[in-house]
């Protein structure tokens, strides 16, 4: 069952780096921006499937951090965007 | 035995949709239809692949942080979006020549 995890976490990568193609491309600051956000989504759910793949499930603390910190960036750009300030 | 082929049904559904919303964000020709298209990542992908992961484990502290992972998501991944989605509406240039506010505040 293990491989199974692994194996799914391993299929994410693809479409993983197809949206880090749409990051580089993207015609628009916001494109590049969307792309990184579904980039972090993907990678909570790689962190899940690899900790109960190596049945080291501590990891999901890792997971609960990173969706986290992913949302705090989106905002920030998305406010930069919008005002051409952080403050 | 059954647990094991809704787990695996879930993580196969969860790779689909996840792969749907990066075929959208990279075929889709505006920049709101591929917020549209990553918003079936956000919600399906990731919830169908912690579901399969919450019924693999069964009742557990692990099962519950993956509630805790898919309620944060869902809960800041739509934030995000709209956040987005009204600062690319706000800065077009079309509405700036008219001088037209977005209308939200």
């Amino acid at each position: 069952m293990a491989s199974y995890f692994v194996g799914a976490a391993v299929v994410l990568m693809v479409p993983l780096f197809a949206c880090l193609y749409r990051a580089a491309i993207g015609p628009l600051a916001a494109d590049r921006v969307i792309s990184i956000n579904v980039i972090g989504t993907k990678t909570v759910a790689i962190i899940a499937l690899v900790s109960f793949g190596y049945g080291e499930t501590y990891y999901l603390d890792v997971a609960v951090v990173y969706a986290l910190i992913s949302f705090i960036m989106t905002i920030g750009v998305a406010k930069y965007l919008e005002y051409h300030d952080i403050e | 035995m059954l647990l094991t082929a809704i787990t695996l049904v879930l993580l196969a559904g969860g790779v689909f949709f996840f792969t749907v919303g990066t075929i959208g964000l990279l075929r889709l020709p505006d920049v709101y239809t591929r917020m549209h298209a990553t918003a079936k990542c956000d919600t399906l992908g990731l919830g169908l692949i912690l579901a399969g992961l919450a019924i693999y484990s069964g009742i557990s502290l692990n099962s519950a942080k993956l509630l805790m992972i898919a309620a944060v998501v869902w809960l800041t991944n739509p934030t995000a979006t709209h956040v987005i989605a009204k600062a690319v509406y706000d800065s077009e240039p079309r509405r700036q020549q008219k001088g037209v506010s977005g209308g939200h505040d």
